[in-house]
């Protein structure tokens, strides 16, 4: 069962110790327990709500608008080189 | 000059007439402040300096005219850290201003910190904070609740004019009222602007006001309501004035008894808001029996939902661009994965795991779709009521704030479960306001009124006819 925690915590890109994935592998089953009574509502004939309020086809004029500096942008940022922010490798 | 009992209202108009001095004002608020923090913690930021800069450029004229603004600390506020209570946000300086701080700086709120709250919202007693848990002004062996305790424990604990800023994604503006005796106003989704606000769940969060009394909350909603261009999901409503449904009767307002909503709750709790509830029949409302039968539905419903959201937005903290940055080693997923391994705490690792497995492939259906379905039904519960009826009035909580020594026995399900009464209301989008009703050992008890979409006026209505009597 430890595959399924190491499965979910690396699709989350999550780093989890020896320790948490035992935790949480027993937290999701009964969490996961628990939740089993929503099969027995009747579903068939309903559609899922995504947003409890709906707002249709909002839209904006197409105009440039201001908006951060870059130097505000990067404020916030330790990892930055050439106005850019920096990250690690990706491929 | 003594501020203390000096209400809202009284010091806006006093302020306005130029008969306080403001910042002999501010001088008294920030060593109380200061004061409280020391004893009870509810603050991760207390913004003194950027205060004093405001008010030099303060209009007296303006609706608050120097207000003391309290704001939760997953709301932006530019050059004040923004930590949303998480580790991973540490040192987070937004440039910018969250629209509902743009609104209540405009109208002369003067912005006093940032409170505590459990990390990215994940709790209902703010004991998963990284930055120190919120104690219970009345008993600081309790919780203030959750997620917006730092929010209700202050403006429980200050006896100057003060309004503070909350968010509710399944009950966080209504439990912490409901724990220590403050009331807490959550609005139709939508109805304020989410843009600047750290997102748990973006189709659950909404930012509302928590203040001492229900017309305070009225007037703050008053100010940071209206359409936003910059949150797609704002609804099309102008700002009204919510203070004109003050100081109204309620003769002949019909008030819906969910019978669902008395299952399994203290039984001090549920004489306490059934003798509230006698007390609004007293001023002229009607009673009327409903039920909500999806009741039990709305806690798996929402945590599904509630995690899937979460487990998509938090992915944006990747130790890059902001917040928590370590040397670049590695490629790019083994950094993101050791940076939110690191920094995050054990609650927002637990949802994330819930929530990613609630939408992988071969769950999906079974779990975030189907949640999303019985969230249709749960909807139509409320509608239907609401055909009937002008509001409905329950429990805010099942429970008065428990003991720390009390939460810490608590599994993640019983943990959850604490949410039963909170998380239907959010769930459907729906007003709320939890108005305190009374004591149980010493303890508040909250009364919670729901409204229909945009009928917040009802409910304040209902409150302060309540909290006059």
């Amino acid at each position: 069962m430890a595959e399924r925690i190491d499965k979910v915590s690396g699709i989350a890109r999550l780093e989890l110790t020896a320790e948490e994935k035992k935790k949480f592998e027993k937290d999701l089953d009964d969490i996961l327990n628990s939740f089993r009574k929503l099969s027995k509502i009747d579903t068939t004939k309903t559609v899922p709500t995504f947003q409890p309020v709906e707002v249709k086809n909002i839209t904006r004029k197409d105009i440039v608008e201001e908006s951060l500096s870059q130097k505000e942008a990067l404020a916030n940022a330790k990892n930055k080189e050439d106005g850019c922010f920096r990250g690690p490798r990706a491929i | 000059m003594d501020y203390s009992n000096l209400s809202v209202s009284d010091f806006i108009k006093e302020s306005k007439k130029g008969n306080i001095d403001i910042d002999d004002f501010h001088s008294v608020f920030f060593s109380k402040a200061e004061e409280i923090q020391k004893r009870y913690n509810h603050f991760i930021t207390i913004s003194k300096k950027e205060a004093k800069d405001s008010i030099r450029k303060l209009g007296r004229k303006s609706t608050l005219s120097g207000l003391p603004i309290s704001i939760k600390d997953n709301i932006c506020t530019r050059g004040i850290q923004s930590t949303a209570g998480s580790k991973i946000l540490e040192n987070y300086i937004p440039p910018f201003d969250a629209t509902s701080i743009s609104y209540a700086k405009e109208r002369g709120g003067i912005i006093v910190g940032k409170t505590v709250q459990d990390e990215f919202g994940f709790g209902t007693f703010s004991t998963n904070s990284a930055f120190g848990i919120p104690k219970n002004p009345i008993d600081p062996k309790r919780s203030c609740g959750g997620s917006s305790g730092g929010a209700g424990g202050f403006t429980k604990a200050i006896d100057m004019p003060h309004i503070a800023l909350g968010e509710s994604t399944g009950g966080s503006i209504s439990c912490p009222a409901s724990f220590c005796g403050v009331v807490g106003l959550t609005p139709t989704y939508g109805r304020v602007s989410r843009y600047g606000l750290i997102d748990y769940a973006n189709s659950l969060d909404k930012i509302g006001p928590m203040a001492k009394t229900v017309k305070d909350t009225a007037l703050m909603l008053s100010i940071i309501s209206g359409n936003d261009p910059l949150d797609q999901t704002s609804i099309q409503q102008k700002a009204e004035d919510f203070t004109k449904y003050c100081g109204k009767d309620i003769k002949g307002m019909k008030i819906g008894i969910p019978k669902e909503y008395f299952k399994n709750i203290d039984k001090d709790i549920e004489k306490t808001v059934r003798s509230a509830i006698s007390k609004l029949e007293a001023l002229g409302a009607k009673t009327v029996d409903i039920s909500l039968p999806t009741t039990d539905y709305a806690i798996p419903s929402y945590y599904i939902i509630a995690t899937v959201e979460a487990s998509t937005n938090l992915a944006k903290y990747c130790g890059m661009r902001y917040g928590a940055q370590d040397e670049i080693k590695g490629y790019f997923n083994e950094y993101f994965s050791k940076t939110r391994g690191k920094y995050l705490g054990e609650e927002a690792k637990r949802r994330i795991i819930l929530g990613t497995y609630a939408r992988m492939a071969g769950y999906r259906d079974q779990y975030y779709l189907k949640a999303l379905k019985v969230r249709t039904l749960i909807i139509e519960d409320f509608k239907k009521a609401f055909k009937k009826v002008d509001v409905l009035a329950a429990p805010t909580m099942p429970i008065i704030a428990p003991k720390f020594t009390e939460i810490e026995k608590l599994t993640p399900v019983e943990n959850y479960a604490m949410d039963n009464l909170t998380v239907g209301p959010n769930l459907a989008g729906i007003p709320m306001i939890s108005v305190p009703c009374g004591t149980s050992q010493g303890m508040p008890v909250g009364l919670h009124l729901l409204g229909d979409h945009l009928k917040e006026g009802n409910i304040i209505q209902a409150a302060d006819a309540f909290e006059r009597m």
